[in-house]
Parts: C-alpha cells; structure tokens; sequence
C-alpha cells in the first residue's frame, strides 16, 4: 500500500461522505416516507418528526387500498410473487443458454462467431419501445401476449446478453491449458466443461446472473405492454398507486421498499461477486 | 509397444507456418529432446500430438495406429505443461487422480495410484492442499505426477523445469532420468536449455522456425553440430567463431589466426579462398609457452571460475575476444600477455553464407534425420 497523507485520507472521507449521501439519501427518504401518511408526506416543509404507521404496509399486505374516494383493491403482493417468478425464471433460463454459449463464443473461434455475439449484444442497443411494437403483433399472432412463458422469452432480450459477455470473459479468463490438461488425461469436453470451466468461472456466473436479476426485476415497459394485469410485476403494478383521488405517496414509498428488498439483500450478499465480475467483464470484454 | 510417428506436420497460424512439412520418429522407450530456441515451434508440436490443437497437414501415428483425427482424451498420453495447469479447485491429491479417475478406477485404485507416484516424487505429504499452497517445487512435481499418474504409454513434458528455481531444476535432472526409465514410457521433452538436454536425451531434435535442423545423440549434436546455430547453442562457454579464409600449401588446408598457421587436416580443399567461420570449442584450446611451436600471443582479459572449470577471455592480436575453458585447478595465467594453441583437427569450418558446416571426411554422417 502507498501511503496517504493526513490531508489526502480527511479529502477522501469527505468524498466518500458525500457519495454515500447521494446516493443513500433516496433510499433513507422513500424508507422515512413509507411509515407516514399522505398528509405527513405533502406537509411542507417536510418534517423528520412524525408518528410512525405501519398503515402503508398494512394496505400492501392485505390488498385494500383507502382513499378519499373509497376502498380499492390493489394486487401488489401478486405482482411482487409475479416479479420474483418471472426475474427467477428470466435469469435461469439464460444461465441455462448462455453460460454454454459464453463457453463456445469463448473457446471456439468458428466462422462468424464474432458476429454473433455482436448481434446478440447488439439486442441491448435496441431502445426497448422500437421492439415492442412489432413484438406486440407477433405476440397476439403466437398466442404469447399476457403469458408468463412470453414475459420471460422477452426478458431474454434483457438477461441473455448481459450473461452471455460477461461470462464469456470469466472463460476467457481459464488458461486454456488448464483445460487441455484435463482432456489429455482421459476426459470427454463434456466433463471438461462441467469439472473445470463451470467451477474456474462460477464466481462470474454468479455475478452475470446476479445483474441480470436486478435488469430484469427492475424492468418496466415489456411488462407494462405485453402483460396484463395478473401477470404484471411490481414496476408495473406500482402505477395502480396513482388514483383517481391522488397519488398515494405513502403507499408508493412501502411499495418501494419491500420492491427493492430482494435484490438489495441479493447484492449486499454479492457484492464482492459483483464487482469483480463487472471489472472482470470489462476488462475482457 | 509405443512409437511416435509423426509425419509431414504442417501448422499455421494465420500464414505463418510455425511448423513446417515437420517429420519425426520416436522409437519406443526412447526419451527424445525437443531443443530450440522460443517460437520455435516445440510448444505447438507437443500440443499437436497430445490432441489439443489439430494439424493443418500431416500424420501422427502413436504405436502404430493413425491417431490424426482421434480425441485428445483417446490418446493414452501424459503431459506436464510448462506452466504446470493445475487444477486451482481441487487438491493436490484430485489433481493427481483426474487419469485415474477418468480410466475408472474403483476408489481405492486411485488411492494406491496417487500415493505411489506421489511418493516417487515425495509430494506424499503435501497431497491434501490446493495448488495455491504449494511451494514451485512441489506444483512442479504435482503437474509430473498428474502426467505420471495414468501411466501413460506416451509422455510429453514441456519444459517442466523452466518455472522451478535453479537449485531443484539441478535435483530433478539428476532424478528425472531414472524416473523417466522406470516409467518405460516414450517420452518427449522439451527444453531451453541444452545441458537438460544433453542430460536426459537419448537423442536430441534440434528445432527452429518449425523445422527440425538436426536430430542425434547428444554427442553427435555436441561433436559435429550441424551448423553454426546450433554449435553456438550447445556449449557452455559458447563457441568461439572467428570469421576466416582458409588457405592451402603443400602439407594442406590452414588458416592463419594472428599471423600464426594453424593446419586444419581434415578440412576438404573445396574450403580454400572461401569465407568460413570457424569454429573453436573453449576446452580444445590450452595454453602453452610463447616460443612453442603454433603458439598464438594473446592478452589475457578475465578469469571466471566456474566451479570445476576455468574460463578465461583473452583478446588477440587483433581484438577478437576468445574464450578458453580449462578444468579448475589446473595451471594458467590470470593476466597479462600469453600464448595458446589451438588445436585444428577438433575445430569446426561453417560456411558463412548458409551456416552449414563444412563436413570432413570423418564425420559425413548424422545430418538431418539419418540414424545416429
């Protein structure tokens, strides 16, 4: 390690102080607001000094959302089942298609492999909306719109490229003698890739599938298209907050925080998985 | 019974052929010596023949049978890489019984397999830890144990000593020989370094630029090299090259080395008027007194002990740097003015165009390929 000066360690306190205002402050304030009610909320100027309630979580849990207007029903419980079915069920199937592919892109160099890994990365420059118009048609032709099973292919487009590349990196990685010693002492490729290459590249596996979790619970405008509203996740179904008596600040902001819950947890978990397969990826990209 | 054939390997990489119409036999239990220079093509034909990377023209045929187009896994071979290419996930101990395990020993098999190699090698006691806990030494000898353990019929290890310290490198040639013949496999290895060849090598395959230049026993290679690369390689201290002219009289061919003649008596005529460059082994000169018959004046430069030899760099009359290499403890001056002979029979005449050495008469056999 070099070593730091007096001056130089207060600078990057204080730097690293203010990041983590930023960019926590968001978070602390939408877990504040979910314990207050609408009118705490909108008092101005905002208070730090109110009587908790639990009244938001409790409108969550049972489905029963009271406005001004009356009492509605609201499925954000089924859509939080919807989002982790359909996040987990994304994510397992790319693992399932990428990881061997990343394998193949990265140990066989065959006639046009570049390019389609390319065109397979080049699915995340697409603005999403330019994709969907088309796709909405296709879906109604194929019977898959408001299906889960058409929810998850879609999401394809979101989790395979990501795992793809960077799993392909972490493969990359492996000294390909590595690999040439286990064939030459008697094993199939098959056994090659599932006792050597999956174990070497498990902790980037682990990160890829771990960022396309968080790309495809936190996604909105597919589901908000393609499904309806018993197949909605909670991005989508957080809209229904939005009623015909105001918006339901409170409820919103528990919605929020039970969201953000599961993949929080999952990359607080992760972390150190995280980084290093992102700088990994990006490095051998 | 295990022979390697190889025949009329080509390979390239883009347009570079980095082996080129490449030809080779290994007789079984022979333990042939892949020497040359980096990128010479030596890494690429191990890789070859163990299946790993396919030729782009060319035959390998492994105890008889065309093994070209057969599986890496199939092949019955060893190999220790260079780079050892453990497995960092597994212990020491799995590392040693993926052979095993893939030939589907019962457990108790691979047990007794590992065990033994291990203690041939004595890395007995260090089989429970992963690869990132063992010395250089001991990941050496678990990378020859994993190409040992299988008992393959065909061993080819690249240069397994390149990445151990000097020390080790020593013990393991002296031990390498004897283990090698106790395995009774065919084996081939590669090396940099030429008194790991000259060690362990029945014969030695001298390659460059994806060809092989010279193949012999040690001796052959050391005693009639077939050009002056080679020459330069073997030997330790290098050979001396001096450019010269040969000249003729009425008792023969000679060169003149500081307006001294030297008489080369084995030299063919056809050398006369031609530019050579011949070629001195440090140990063939000796000093001798300035009045004596042929002796060349010289300066004396340096003197460096070398354990059981002494090398000394003197400087002609004319500044061209010799060196001369004398058993330890035997009389010489240290500095100062002095005189050697040269004894012109031991020399070697290259052509200094081609690089090819001007045959005598004694020694016409043993250029490429033929048997030693």
């Amino acid at each position: 390690m070099e070593s730091t000066s007096t001056p130089e360690r207060i600078l990057r306190g204080i730097a690293l102080t203010l990041v983590i205002l930023f960019f926590m402050f968001p978070i602390f304030w939408i877990f504040m607001m979910s314990f207050q009610t609408n009118e705490t909320i909108l008092q101005i100027p905002p208070s730090l000094s109110f009587t908790p309630t639990l009244s938001n979580y409790m409108a969550l849990i049972t489905g029963k959302l009271t406005t001004a207007a009356g009492t509605l029903d609201i499925a954000f419980m089924g859509n939080l089942g919807n989002s982790v079915f359909l996040s987990t069920a994304s994510v397992a199937v790319s693992l399932l298609l990428g990881v061997p592919a990343a394998y193949a892109f990265a140990r066989h160099k065959f006639r046009g492999s570049e390019d389609i890994a390319f065109t397979l990365l080049s699915f995340r420059f697409a603005p999403p909306l330019l994709v969907l118009l088309p796709l909405t048609q296709y879906f109604q032709w194929l019977g898959l719109s408001d299906t889960y099973i058409g929810l998850i292919w879609v999401y394809q487009l979101i989790c395979l490229p990501l795992i793809l590349w960077i799993v392909r990196g972490y493969f990359e990685d492996i000294s390909a003698d590595v690999e040439y010693a286990y064939r030459i002492a008697g094993h199939s490729w098959f056994a090659t890739f599932r006792k050597i290459a999956l174990p070497l590249a498990g902790p980037g596996i682990a990160a890829a599938g771990l960022l396309a979790f968080i790309f495809a619970w936190n996604n909105f405008v597919f589901a908000l298209v393609l499904a309806s509203a018993s197949k909605q996740p909670v991005t989508v179904g957080a809209l229904a907050f939005v009623t015909s008596s105001g918006i339901q600040y409170g409820q919103i902001a528990a919605a929020i925080v039970l969201s953000i819950a599961p993949t929080l947890a999952l990359a607080l978990y992760a972390q150190r998985y995280l980084v290093e397969g992102l700088s990994l990826g990006a490095v051998k990209g | 019974m295990t022979t390697l054939q190889l025949q009329n390997i080509t390979k390239r990489y883009k347009s570079q052929a980095v082996l080129d119409d490449l030809t080779l036999d290994v007789a079984d239990g022979e333990t042939l010596v892949l020497f040359g220079p980096s990128g010479a093509g030596k890494t690429v034909l191990l890789r070859l023949i163990a299946g790993v990377i396919e030729p782009d023209a060319g035959k390998i045929v492994i105890g008889g049978e065309d093994m070209t187009e057969v599986d890496a896994e199939h092949r019955g071979i060893g190999m220790a890489f260079q780079n050892f290419a453990l497995f960092p996930h597994m212990n020491a101990f799995d590392n040693i019984a993926s052979p095993l395990e893939a030939n589907r020993s019962s457990a108790a098999g691979i047990r007794e397999g590992v065990e033994k190699v291990a203690k041939l090698l004595k890395i007995d006691h260090v089989l429970s830890h992963r690869p990132k806990a063992l010395s250089n030494g001991q990941k050496q000898r678990t990378a020859l144990a994993r190409a040992l353990a299988g008992s393959p019929p065909v061993l080819l290890l690249d240069d397994p000593l390149r990445n151990v310290d000097a020390k080790l490198r020593f013990e393991m040639r002296l031990e390498l020989p004897r283990l090698l013949a106790k395995q009774g496999a065919t084996v081939i290895y590669v090396t940099q370094d030429y008194k790991e060849a000259m060690a362990l090598g029945d014969r030695i395959a001298v390659m460059s630029q994806g060809r092989i230049r010279q193949i012999g026993t040690p001796e052959d290679i050391y005693n009639t090299p077939a050009d002056i690369d080679i020459a330069r390689l073997f030997g330790d201290p290098t050979i001396n090259l001096l450019t010269v002219i040969p000249k003729k009289d009425a008792s023969g061919v000679y060169v003149e080395l500081s307006n001294v003649r030297v008489p080369l008596p084995s030299m063919p005529e056809s050398v006369v008027g031609k530019e050579c460059v011949l070629g001195l082994r440090p140990e063939t000169i000796v000093f001798t007194e300035p009045s004596a018959q042929g002796a060349i004046p010289v300066t004396v430069e340096a003197e460096t002990p070398l354990n059981e030899k002494t090398v000394t760099l003197l400087l002609t009359a004319r500044g061209r740097e010799i060196l001369l290499s004398r058993p330890a403890g035997t009389p010489g001056p240290s500095s100062g003015p002095a005189a050697i002979a040269v004894n012109g029979a031991a020399a070697f005449l290259f052509d200094k165009e081609s690089g090819a050495r001007i045959a005598t008469p004694a020694t016409t056999t043993n250029r490429n390929g033929e048997a030693a």
